[in-house]
C-alpha cells in the first residue's frame, strides 16, 4: 500500500519533469533539445499511467510489476536518443551524426541481446528476470556511454556550460540507477525497505538538475573543463 | 552474481565522479566572480579568503537576507556537497592526507560559493529597500 511519502515523491517527479520542458520553452530551447524534452514528456506520461496501474491493480499486483519494468525500459531506450543527440552536440563541428545515430542502434541491439542470452539460462523465471537484467544492463550501457560521451567533452576541451552540467547530471543518474539495479540483483531482499525510495528519489535528481540548467544557465556561459577535474595544490 | 557485483562497483565509483563535478561545475561559476566590499565589511573578512569551516557562518548570513527566490537550490545542492566532503574528510585524513587536502580544498570553494549567494542576497536586499522608499516618495 502506498502512503503520503510515496505520492508525494510521485507529485514532485511529475512536476519536475513538467518543470524541465517549461523551461526548455521559456528558454527557447525545446527543438535544440528535442530529444531530451521529449524523453521528459514521455518520462511524465510514464508517471500517469504507472500511478493510474496502481490505482487500478495495486501496488503489489504483477501487472503494476511489468508496466513499471517494462516502461522504464523504453524509457532508457527514448534516453539513448538524449544521449545521441548530446553526442551530436559535441560532435557538431565535425559531421559525424550519422555514425553516433548507427553505433548507438548497435549498441542498444547488443544490450538487448545480451540481456536475452543472460537470461536464457534460467527459463523458470525469464520474464520477470529479464525485465530486471534487461534494466540493469540499460542503465549500464547508460553510464558507459555518458562516461565515454564525458571524455570527448574533457577531450575537444569543450566549454559550454549547459552542455557540460547536462552530461554530468545524466551521468549521475544513469550510475545511481544502475547502482540500484545491480544492488536489486544481488540482495533481491532490500527490495521492499531501502530500494523502494531510492529510484523515486534519483528518477526527481535528473529533471531537478536539468531544469536547474535550463532555468539558470544561459546558452553563451562558458566553462573551462580543466577547472572541474584540478585538484588542490 | 559477478556481472552484476562489478556493475554495482563500478556505478558507484562512476556516481561519485560525476557527483563531485557536477557539483564543482556549479561552484565554477561563482569562483570568477569578484565579491563586493560589502560582503567583505559583514563577513570581517577582508582580503575575501573564506575558510573551510566559514561556510555554516554565510549560509546563516544568507538565510537572514530576503530570498530571491532563484537560488535556494542551487545553495541546498551545495551545501549536501558541503556535507559530504566534510564526512570524507574526517574518513580520509588519518589515512589519506592528500585526499583530505582535496576535501578541504572543495569545501573551501564552497564557503566562496556561500559568498557569492550572500553578496547577491544583500544587493537585492538593498535594491528591494530603494524601491521601498521611491514607492513611498
Amino acid at each position: 500500500m502506498l502512503g503520503p511519502v510515496d505520492y508525494s515523491l510521485w507529485l514532485i517527479g511529475f512536476l519536475l519533469e513538467a518543470s524541465v520542458v517549461v523551461c526548455a520553452l521559456y528558454r527557447r530551447d525545446f527543438l535544440k533539445y528535442l530529444s531530451l524534452c521529449t524523453y521528459m514528456l514521455c518520462a511524465a506520461l510514464v508517471n500517469c499511467g504507472q500511478f493510474l496501474c496502481i490505482e487500478k491493480f495495486g501496488f503489489s499486483s504483477r501487472q503494476y510489476l511489468y508496466c513499471y519494468y517494462y516502461t522504464e525500459s523504453i524509457l532508457t531506450i527514448i534516453m539513448f536518443c538524449v544521449i545521441i543527440q548530446l553526442y551530436q552536440h559535441v560532435f557538431i563541428e565535425m559531421n559525424v551524426s550519422r555514425y553516433i545515430r548507427g553505433a548507438g542502434a548497435a549498441l542498444l541491439l547488443a544490450t538487448a541481446f545480451f540481456s536475452y542470452a543472460v537470461v536464457r539460462e534460467n527459463k523458470d523465471h525469464l520474464t520477470s528476470r529479464f525485465v530486471v537484467e534487461l534494466g540493469q544492463n540499460l542503465h549500464f550501457c547508460g553510464v558507459v556511454l555518458t562516461y565515454l560521451l564525458w571524455g570527448a567533452i574533457l577531450k575537444l576541451r569543450e566549454t559550454r556550460t549547459r552542455l557540460i552540467q547536462l552530461v554530468l547530471a545524466l551521468g549521475v543518474y544513469f550510475s545511481a540507477t544502475a547502482g540500484v539495479y545491480a544492488l536489486r540483483n544481488l540482495f533481491p531482499g532490500l527490495q521492499p525497505s531501502f530500494l523502494r525510495w531510492v529510484p523515486p528519489v534519483i528518477g526527481a535528481w535528473l529533471p531537478m538538475a536539468w531544469a536547474y540548467t535550463f532555468y539558470k544557465v544561459p546558452e553563451d556561459a562558458r566553462l573551462t573543463t580543466a577547472r572541474l577535474l584540478a585538484r588542490a595544490r | 552474481m559477478i556481472i552484476a557485483a562489478l556493475i554495482f562497483v563500478f556505478s558507484i565509483a562512476a556516481f561519485l565522479q560525476f557527483f563531485i563535478w557536477h557539483c564543482r561545475s556549479i561552484l565554477a561559476s561563482s569562483r570568477r566572480v569578484e565579491l563586493s566590499d560589502r560582503v567583505r565589511e559583514v563577513t570581517g573578512v577582508q582580503d575575501g579568503s573564506f575558510g573551510a569551516e566559514d561556510f555554516g557562518r554565510l549560509v546563516q548570513l544568507v538565510r537572514l537576507c530576503p530570498e530571491r527566490g532563484d537560488d535556494q537550490g542551487e545553495i541546498r545542492a551545495v551545501g549536501t556537497y558541503y556535507s559530504l566532503l566534510d564526512f570524507f574528510g574526517r574518513v580520509t585524513r588519518p589515512a589519506i592526507p592528500s585526499v583530505a587536502a582535496w576535501a578541504e580544498q572543495e569545501r573551501v570553494n564552497c564557503s566562496y560559493f556561500a559568498a557569492v549567494a550572500l553578496d547577491r542576497r544583500i544587493s537585492y536586499s538593498r535594491d528591494l529597500f530603494t524601491q521601498q522608499v521611491a514607492d513611498r516618495l
